[in-house]
């Protein structure tokens, strides 16, 4: 990796750290404009597959870094633009939550954490709806979800198995 | 299934601090869990539900806030969890966890994907995935908003922040600065004891 491509590995994803408030999402845009038209390390199809496989792979979506510096610096460029993209913002929330965490419980931090419960549970939900959305759900997929919410619901049994009977319904199904 | 025992009533904290390893290995599990998607139903899951670590309230407040710092949610939570276990250590251990095994899972398949994408399967089998994650999440927001929502104020106040967030695409910033102060005040209007899990 040269000098200049690991600057520009730093900047890009240091920055996007920094500025990806409501979550890894929102600097995507920005990390495909520079990854593949500014820099051309990757094409706009290779884009979209490793945005797909980091989507379906285990663990937080954000590591579609990982696959980008992959491709503009190979095995060092994955793990400099992971470190690039986590250590920013884990300086920032680890003192935000030193700093919650500290505060005394007081009335006021109480009603912080109760006041703000419900938009929590609207943003979950709201995610739900997004994703299902943006997976090109088809009505199998619809009635896939219901079953399998009502399973998650009314049966305490380890999640798993119902991921495992989805995945398997899928491939029967050839949805 | 064995280990799905729930706090204790006011157990929060009372099972002890868990070691780094132990911190490593338990969002390792969350991570690999999330096969799919749904990663923080997972981390509630396993955080809340099955360690008893934090309580559900502490849980929602925590995420909340990591939504409104920049970073990966998911990848905050755990930074303010392991933050809340163990310090510095805790927090780089819980993010070495979570990322540790897809970083290589994910670099692997990117570096073969021109194998793996004509493959009529495994799209398959990610397109009955993709439900499960959704139902998942879902699920969620039933077992939560059962315990949380339990008066007009904050039901119209969840309904009010999905609406803003899902179908009229509202930034996020935008629907806390309305919103927020109208859940905080609320809930500070409220009778003293409002959650048997705030004490502690």
């Amino acid at each position: 990796m040269s000098p200049a491509r690991t600057l520009q590995i730093c900047l890009l994803f240091g920055s996007s750290s920094l500025l990806s408030f409501g979550g890894g999402n929102a600097v995507i845009p920005q990390i495909q404009l520079r990854a593949v038209h500014t820099y051309g390390w990757i094409t706009a199809e290779q884009f979209s597959q490793a945005f797909a496989i980091a989507q379906a792979a285990p663990g937080p979506s954000t590591l579609l870094v990982s696959a980008i510096g992959y491709q503009a610096g190979g095995i060092p460029g994955a793990l400099l633009a992971t470190a690039a993209m986590i250590l920013p913002a884990w300086v920032l929330v680890y003192f935000a939550a030193r700093f919650w965490l500290g505060a005394k419980r007081s009335r006021w931090r109480i009603a912080i954490e109760e006041g703000l419960a419900p938009i929590a549970i609207g943003l979950i939900l709201a995610s739900a709806i997004v994703i299902a959305r943006s997976t090109d759900h088809g009505p199998m997929q619809y009635v896939l979800t219901v079953i399998a919410t009502l399973v998650f619901c009314a049966v305490k049994l380890n999640p798993l198995w119902v991921m495992g009977a989805c995945g398997l319904t899928g491939w029967a199904l050839a949805m | 299934m064995s280990e799905a025992a729930t706090p204790g009533p006011g157990g929060v904290g009372g099972s002890g601090h868990p070691g780094l390893w132990e911190l490593a290995r338990t969002f390792n599990t969350i991570s690999l869990a999330s096969f799919g998607g749904g990663l923080s139903a997972w981390s509630r899951e396993i955080v809340v539900m099955r360690r008893g670590w934090m309580t559900e309230t502490e849980f929602l407040s925590a995420m909340t806030i990591c939504r409104l710092l920049p970073g990966a949610n998911q990848v905050n939570v755990a930074i303010f969890v392991g933050a809340r276990m163990h310090g510095p250590g805790g927090a780089a251990a819980a993010v070495a966890g979570l990322i540790a095994i897809p970083f290589v899972i994910i670099v692997a398949l990117c570096a073969f994907a021109t194998r793996y994408q004509h493959v009529g399967a495994v799209q398959h089998v990610l397109a009955g995935l993709t439900p499960a994650a959704v139902a998942l999440t879902l699920s969620m927001v039933w077992q939560t908003g059962r315990k949380t929502l339990r008066s007009m104020v904050p039901f119209a106040l969840c309904v009010a922040t999905t609406l803003a967030a899902a179908v009229l695409r509202v930034p996020l910033w935008a629907t806390m600065l309305v919103l927020g102060p109208v859940g905080v005040f609320w809930s500070y209007r409220q009778p003293a004891p409002a959650h048997p899990g705030a004490s502690g």
